[in-house]
């Protein structure tokens, strides 16, 4: 029955003269998401609006999980298209359409006509009127409401004549690529995925970079990290993985400095490589997905400590979220089932029992010393060896 | 240089079952149950592979059931005889170092009103026959004992427990899981009291997804699988020829020079054993080597996280497994090891080698140098 999807924008709408630019950023997003989606499809920019167009056949759950993908899209409209027959014609088809949508319905409704072509022989308030008395005729059940309808039936009138009423929930945000771009460090734990989709709600590309301790850590962690990117990457789109071999590093660290300082070390050298990808990226900030208090390395001690090498603004999405609450937006994008897949990160390989947990920054430093010799000439390695990955 | 010793966890196929595997897909393809000469044709190679397996069994034809694998063979097993003879008594016995395949039904069929004894083993991981001849009471259906455990290939003198079992009530049945035994004993079950012994396909060369079960013809057992009423309305489903067959070729084979192939890997088993002795803080679990199965070695090297060995391993070549699947999210660790009285750290750093005939002595010289060269390295970092 539906043949075309009106989108409606939120944010976008208030942009002033960039607005173009982020109208056509939303095109493009829209174009991406339904890549491979079966059916073909038109994406189109008129007066103000954007549709998607159908031709043939094409699946109807599909295309609408699919534009729920795309950030920037407050609803979704599934539109019924007529072509303009006489004014008869399109009564017939507005009634069953209501019948076909709302059987035995006792709601209010109003009907609200647009008449782009100023050429119909109806003008707006009259269409109001007769379209709302045709269905008053056949549903005797329903009322008008011109001011609070539970169903706002539209009725634009263009070449051709487009009829909706139903509005299906977007994800809201802004289209990915209006915001620059970040670098997320992904590890496989539940929050990071969450922090970088929430990042990509505010229109800004992501890319990421993961840090990995092979023998320590498997390879089948690593593609559990993959397949998290995947799944955030069906709303950020495309995302570059580094994938870094930090074992070298872990072990000097573990050679050189209290253990107990290892963690908050080795989070440090780890915001310090993720910089230097994002310089190479071209990405403007860090997104970790912190949660003061979360672990011992998050304490805002920590926190204070691993932020002091970074140059870059660090974006913490989770920053004041509960568990539970990253939990839930990790079931909404469904990463969490893949995030608590058993497979050790090298955050917890070589953790401490008791590791610092309002550390010094002063002792740290020092500690840090220890690390001089053959540091810098590690994390250039460590840089220059990554694994690129593109993940879609 | 590579090394595959995870021969428990898999076999390489033999040449001969992949030509009989190719042969009923691509030539012989009919589906055994169609009445034209296709179908013929197929059901012959259905009536060959039984009798085949039968032959290294000394068992008939007609007691061989075909399987998806050792898990349905175990499962059918249990819960096809628990609940074919629940009227006579609902009381089962098995041990604590099965195979997940036997102890999860166990644990299904105790939620079902069943009452289950899990015997104990000893340090070596063999069971008490005093122990066990006292579980077994008038109302026992059912016992089922593994004959070489999966893990630390410790080996159940099976025909002492089946002597042991019919003298104390004669009407308990024996199920053996034989998933690591067929293939590297000679297995003859009347002359074991086995009534019901279970086979997997793979782990002796032949393909994955099919395995079979012996069933002695007096048992009284109850189909799981229903449909089509394929196998004596046993086992429904269509016929797996390719996998019949394959499974076949791969029991005649490995049963032709069984004696020379068990010297070999006891050699390889000597070699390894002895390797590992000699180095520092390595605890070798199981049997004395002459009583243990030949083609398992299970070790645990102190300070060494399993994982850390295994990856390390794996980047030089050689695939071994890890003795229990720990991780910092699941710290249970494996049941075999848990019975035979491993401590927490041995637990954590257990590997487990695993031979065929294919194994060579180069192969455990390799594994041996390269071991010796990366325990130090990784004992200097570890968690504390």
């Amino acid at each position: 029955m539906f043949k075309a999807f009106l989108i409606k924008y939120a944010e976008i709408g208030i942009k002033g003269k960039n607005r173009y630019l982020f109208e056509e950023a939303l095109v493009n997003q829209i174009r991406y998401a339904l890549r491979n989606v079966e059916g073909t499809f038109k994406v189109t920019r008129e007066q103000g609006r954007i549709y998607v167009f159908t031709e043939g056949e094409f699946d109807y759950d599909e295309t609408v999980e699919a534009l729920k993908t795309v950030f920037g899209i407050s609803g979704i409209c599934p539109v019924v298209v007529l072509e303009d027959e006489g004014f008869e014609k399109l009564a017939g088809e507005v009634v069953s359409y209501v019948q076909h949508m709302y059987p035995d319905s006792h709601a209010t409704f109003k009907v609200h006509a647009r008449r782009a072509r100023k050429t119909y022989p109806m003008d707006s308030m009259e269409l109001n009127c007769e379209l709302g008395g045709r269905i008053l005729d056949v549903c005797p059940d329903m009322k008008v409401d011109v001011h609070k309808p539970e169903i706002l039936l539209t009725v634009e009138i263009r070449k051709a004549i487009y009829v909706y009423s139903e509005t299906i929930p977007g994800p809201g945000g802004m289209p990915v690529g209006t915001n620059g771009s970040a670098m997320l460090l992904l590890s496989g734990g539940i929050d990071s995925p969450v922090a970088g989709y929430m990042i990509a709600k505010r229109g800004v590309k992501i890319d990421a970079v993961y840090f990995h301790a092979p023998p320590y850590t498997s390879e089948r962690a690593k593609q559990k990290v993959v397949d998290l990117a995947k799944l955030v990457a069906r709303y950020s789109g495309p995302i570059r993985l580094h994938v870094v071999n930090f074992t070298e590093i872990q072990l000097y660290i573990y050679d050189q400095c209290p253990h107990d300082e290892l963690t908050i070390i080795m989070r440090r050298y780890m915001m310090k490589i993720a910089e230097s990808f994002a310089h190479q990226d071209g990405a403007l900030g860090l997104i970790t997905g912190e949660s003061i208090g979360q672990v011992a390395s998050q304490t805002i001690q920590s926190l204070a400590c691993t932020n002091e090498v970074c140059t870059m603004p660090v974006f913490r999405p989770l920053i004041g979220f509960d568990k539970q609450e990253i939990v839930d937006i990790a079931l909404k994008i469904n990463t969490y089932e893949t995030s608590i897949l058993p497979f050790e990160d090298c955050c917890t390989i070589f953790v401490a029992k008791h590791p610092v947990t309002k550390p010094n920054l002063n002792i740290i430093k020092r500690s840090e010393k220890h690390l001089e010799e053959k540091i810098d000439e590690m994390m250039e390695t460590a840089v220059s060896t990554a694994e690129t990955i593109e993940v879609e | 240089m590579e090394a595959y010793l995870d021969n428990s966890a898999t076999t390489r196929c033999y040449e001969e079952v992949k030509d009989v595997v190719v042969k009923t897909m691509m030539e012989d393809y009919g589906n055994p149950s169609a009445m034209h000469q296709k179908g013929v044709d197929a059901e012959n190679y259905m009536k060959d592979a039984a009798r085949k397996i039968a032959k290294t069994l000394k068992v008939s034809d007609q007691e061989i059931y075909f399987t998806s694998g050792g898990t349905e063979s175990d499962n059918w097993a249990l819960v096809g005889t628990a609940l074919a003879n629940q009227r006579r008594g609902k009381h089962l016995i098995t041990t604590a170092i099965e195979h997940p395949a036997v102890s999860a039904p166990m644990a299904y069929l105790e939620e079902l009103g069943f009452t289950v004894t899990r015997l104990g083993v000893d340090k070596e991981g063999r069971i008490s026959l005093e122990e066990l001849e006292d579980a077994i009471t008038e109302e026992t259906t059912l016992v089922s004992i593994m004959y070489v455990n999966n893990e630390i290939g410790a080996v159940q003198d099976i025909q002492a427990i089946g002597a042991r079992i019919k003298q104390k009530n004669p009407d308990t049945y024996f199920h053996v899981d034989a998933i690591q035994a067929y293939g590297k004993y000679r297995i003859y079950p009347k002359k074991m009291k086995i009534d019901l012994l279970s086979v997997s396909g793979h782990k002796i060369h032949g393909p994955k997804g099919i395995g079979f079960l012996y069933i002695d013809e007096k048992v009284k057992i109850r189909p799981l699988i229903l449909g089509g009423g394929q196998q004596t309305g046993m086992r429904s489903g269509t016929d797996n020829v390719p996998g019949a067959s394959g499974l076949a070729v791969a029991a005649e084979k490995i049963y032709e020079n069984l004696e020379s192939q068990m010297a070999h890997m006891q050699e390889l088993k000597q070699k390894l054993c002895q390797g590992l002795s000699q180095m520092e803080r390595v605890v070798i679990h199981g049997m004395p080597l002459e009583e243990g199965a030949p083609q398992i070695v299970n070790a645990s090297f102190t300070g060494v996280r399993s994982e850390v060995l295994l990856h390390t391993l794996e980047e030089r070549g050689i695939y071994v497994s890890a003795g229990s699947a720990c991780s910092s999210h699941k710290r249970s660790g494996s049941p075999t090891l848990n019975a035979i009285g491993c401590s927490m750290e041995e637990k954590e750093s257990a590997l487990r080698f695993s031979f065929s005939e294919l194994t060579t002595m180069e192969e455990i010289d390799y594994v041996l140098e390269v071991i010796a060269e990366v325990l130090p390295m990784l004992r200097r970092y570890t968690r504390h």
